[in-house]
């Protein structure tokens, strides 16, 4: 076996479901939001058997002698996928010996594969999974290339099998922030992503050990990785908020035409919606984003989802990096419902808010139907929460991943019990564990 | 040609050492006491206004359900229940359903000192060339047209705010508290009369900007050297007749008398404790911890020692001494008996601050702590007030206090709730019903999206 055949063969393996004891669960009379959009159920029942979920809805039948939990006075949920994050790639954000987000050193760019560094025992992740996060795509930040390389879908589960899918798509930044990599305008980011990916076409069509141009620019790695791209086997999410630099990258789906394409940003997407839409281009942003924090997002605005949404475009909320972590997400969500009441704002309602959070950036990751939703067929990841989900008041108080029970403990509420009371009269607070 | 000049210099230095020593002094503190750059906001006109059948939250932890709130010429007429008579010629708006609060008060934010759009040229924060500047002022850095006040406005019901240097340094500078009315200048939107603070930061920051320079502080102790040693000498300057006017040590001689607060960016607990006793030792006193993520650790500490923790509901993890942040940090403060302020530090945090309290209340919640809403609008409004010492005119509805307040279009710790209408002092500023009632900076104007609902 050649050593990139048995790197494979590790990451496939890797990649295969652990294999826990899924249990199987009934919860009962609970409100129920199935993750497709639609409202919410009152006095509904979901059944997961095998790891999957088998039915979810009112008058389901509850198969006879499986374990039930009461859902009466509570709310039922899909986990939530979270679409563009960096779980699982650091300690701590500020110390770089933890943070494996970026490699501005690094000679490799598109050939970064985030796998191998994705550490199911960050606090980052257990601390997201206490919130109900279940899934995630995870992606690289850019070092010192437009391209920042291959991100990967996980799942949260308290194991070892967190990858889901590795190399699940490629990332470029365009914009702002790929014209300052790309030596300094937009003008030579669209030269350098065109450059790399006609390398990577001439790389594929080689016949196998012959040379390569001499004037090749990409390392060879960085090139087989966007080869990927051209195919559409990965997509290519893109990094870009400007109208125009929009246009521009609806514009490369003519050129080539089996990309798939994702934007991720989007802050001026309501003003080129009919377009977005037309080019099915689906759409990962962060939406309370109001501010021209750039000059490329000078029409920010919190209607943004909204309007895309009523323009037809696939929307799904997402970005979560850093200090903005996924646990925020309903919160972001909720916040689109209430623009629903507020006068010339565009929000969603609560299903498709709701939605936005759970089954569809699930799709735009490459898992329709069978994440982020309480559908037949799809993985058990299912959330007891204690309230309406999208309030701020509510929060999971169970959590199953692939039918698997999850612990909700972590560094934060292992403090928290530490200092319920700041009695120190007989040892001091380190003895308190 | 250039003689004359240097003699005349020369001659304005001689007269000026011919001065007694005593009225060099009374010059100096002459000068300390001054305020210049003074307030020029005046209260825009507002009409006399009832809201009525509203539930009440009045910033000190009262509630009243079908309350009325009664304002006129930009003052608090009457806060009651359903039983409180409206006076004749008072617009009366029916608030059955909706929700009324003081204006909301953020302690700490960098609005026109690192504005949007986040540009080098418009990032005038942090002084980062020596490591105490006690002597730069936010309010000079204050871009007015800054479009975050407008969101903070319209989406968070902020109505008073204060701006901090960054905490790039030991001593940061002079903050500046505003009114959240749009101006041409800073001094248009400057609180009339509010005391000055002196910012203050701890722990990584300090030294790691000054660190990596290659020069003094570069640890934690090298923190307390720095401060300490600036504390002495201002002292001495205080003392010494002779000495010449010194803008930082100006601020820092208020600090030491009493006239300016002390705002300190602090995240550990055992450093509060260290910043608490460096404060005994050079008799000065902290009005606030800000980010405190670790107060609820030293909660029985803070409330001994009368400090308010500034905080986020639940930031954790971004740098090392955040690694120990947790959501029931503000619980944990309240349970001890110490004073929480729920702050933003952040453009998009200002316009929630009523659901970040909200998210910290029900993490409490969740551990048993109840804190009444009521209270935990008092978060966000009469305890930001109390330690940026405006209190006694703002942050709560009381009888003759300034008429700032938020209608809520319901239940403001709900996620679904936004501001409806907001005054401050008693005029109209905001009105989700209507579209030309928002403000819209010069900034904004002729770009895509002006006048956009935000």
């Amino acid at each position: 076996m050649s050593r990139r055949a048995q790197f494979a063969a590790a990451l496939a393996a890797l990649a295969l479901p652990f294999a826990a004891q899924a249990q199987d669960l009934a919860i009962t009379n609970a409100t129920v939001a199935t993750g497709d959009g639609s409202a919410p159920i009152e006095h509904a029942n979901v059944v997961v058997q095998g790891g999957k979920v088998v039915a979810a809805g009112a008058g389901v039948p509850v198969p006879a002698g499986i374990p039930t939990v009461d859902g009466t006075g509570k709310w039922v949920t899909p986990g939530l996928f979270s679409a563009v994050t960096d779980l699982g790639l650091w300690d701590v954000e500020a110390v770089s010996e933890s943070n494996d987000t970026e490699a501005d050193g690094s000679p490799f760019n598109a050939a970064l594969d985030v796998t191998p560094a994705l550490n199911p025992a960050s606090q980052h992740i257990a601390i997201s999974r206490a919130g109900g996060v279940t899934r995630a795509s995870v992606a690289a930040f850019n070092g010192n290339s437009i391209f920042a390389g291959q991100g990967a879908v996980i799942d949260l589960a308290d194991d070892a099998g967190l990858v889901m899918k590795p190399r699940a798509f490629q990332f470029v930044e365009l914009g702002e922030a790929g014209a300052r990599l790309a030596g300094g305008s937009r003008v030579a980011a669209h030269v350098a992503l065109r450059n790399a990916l006609r390398e990577a076409k001439e790389l594929a069509a080689l016949p196998a050990g012959s040379a390569r141009q001499s004037d090749a620019m990409l390392t060879r790695p960085d090139a087989m990785a966007l080869a990927k791209v051209l195919d559409g086997i990965e997509p290519l999410y893109v990094g870009v908020e400007r109208a125009s630099d929009i246009r521009a990258v609806l514009a490369l789906k003519s050129e080539f035409p089996k990309m798939n394409l994702v934007l991720v940003g989007a802050a001026e997407g309501w003003l080129v919606a009919p377009e977005i839409a037309a080019a099915h281009v689906p759409v990962i942003t962060m939406p309370l984003r109001d501010l021209p924090a750039e000059f490329e997002m000078l029409a920010a605005t919190q209607s943004n989802v909204g309007r895309m949404k009523k323009a037809g475009v696939k929307v799904a909320i997402g970005m979560f990096t850093g200090g903005n972590q996924p646990r925020y997400a309903p919160q972001q969500a909720g916040n689109l419902v209430a623009l629903t009441k507020l006068p010339g704002a565009a929000g969603l309602t609560w299903g498709e808010a709701f939605a936005a959070i759970s089954s569809i950036p699930a799709e735009i990751s490459g898992f329709a139907g069978k994440a982020g939703v309480l559908a037949p067929g799809a993985v058990g990841d299912v959330v007891l929460w204690d309230g309406d989900p999208l309030e701020l008041s509510s929060a999971p108080q169970e959590v199953w991943i692939d039918g698997v029970k999850q612990p909700l403990e972590n560094h934060q509420t292992r403090l928290r019990d530490r200092y319920k009371d700041l009695d120190r009269t007989y040892l001091p607070k380190a003895y308190d564990w | 040609m250039r003689r004359w000049s240097a003699s005349l210099v020369l001659g304005l230095v001689l007269s000026l050492t011919a001065q007694s020593a005593d009225a060099k002094k009374k010059d100096k503190d002459e000068k300390t006491a001054e305020r210049p750059y003074p307030s020029t906001y005046k209260p825009y006109p507002g009409r006399p206004t009832a809201l009525v059948g509203a539930t009440v939250y009045d910033g000190r932890g009262g509630r009243i359900d079908d309350g009325t709130v009664l304002f006129a010429d930009g003052k608090l007429v009457g806060i009651g229940g359903a039983d409180m008579a409206v006076p004749e010629g008072y617009d009366r708006i029916d608030a059955r359903g909706k929700f009324v609060t003081p204006g909301v008060i953020d302690a700490h934010s960098h609005l026109g000192d690192y504005p949007s759009p986040a540009v080098e040229a418009l990032s005038d924060g942090n002084e980062a060339t020596a490591p105490t500047t006690p002597d730069v002022w936010a309010e000079h850095s204050v871009w007015p047209q800054d479009p975050g006040f407008t969101r903070a406005l319209a989406n968070g019901g902020v109505t008073s705010l204060m701006i901090l240097p960054g905490s790039a340094n030991l001593m940061g500078g002079r903050s500046v508290t505003l009114k959240n009315v749009p101006s041409l200048t800073v001094q248009g939107m400057k609180f009339p009369n509010a005391p000055y603070s002196l910012k203050m930061a701890c722990g990584e920051n300090p030294k790691r900007v000054y660190g990596s320079k290659g020069q003094k502080p570069s640890t934690r102790m090298g923190n307390f050297a720095v401060n300490r040693q600036t504390w002495l000498d201002a002292k001495a300057y205080m003392d010494d007749a002779d000495a010449d006017r010194d803008i930082g040590k100006d601020t820092l001689a208020g600090v030491l008398k009493g006239d300016i607060l002390v705002q300190n960016h602090c995240y550990r607990a055992d450093e509060m404790a260290l910043v608490i006793d460096m404060a005994k030792e050079m008799d000065y006193k902290v009005s606030a911890f800000h980010h405190a993520v670790e107060s609820y650790k030293i909660g029985d500490l803070l409330r001994r020692n009368d400090i308010c923790s500034a905080v986020w509901a639940d930031w954790y993890g971004f740098k090392m001494e955040a690694y120990d942040g947790i959501p029931e940090n503000a619980a944990l403060i309240a349970k001890a008996g110490a004073c929480v302020i729920i702050h933003s530090d952040d453009e998009n945090g200002i316009q929630r601050l009523n659901q970040e309290a909200a998210k910290a209340q029900a993490a409490g919640k969740r551990i048993g702590i109840d804190i009444p809403d009521a209270q935990v609008i008092e978060w966000i409004t009469y305890n930001p007030a109390k330690a940026m010492g405006i209190a006694d005119e703002t942050g709560s509805l009381e009888k003759g206090k300034m008429a700032d307040v938020v209608l809520w279009n319901g239940d403001p710790l709900s996620v679904y709730t936004r501001p409806e209408k907001v005054w401050i002092d008693g005029a109209m500023l905001f009105d989700a019903d209507n579209p030309k009632l928002r403000p819209v900076s010069d900034f904004e104007l002729g770009q895509p999206g002006e006048g956009d609902v935000k």
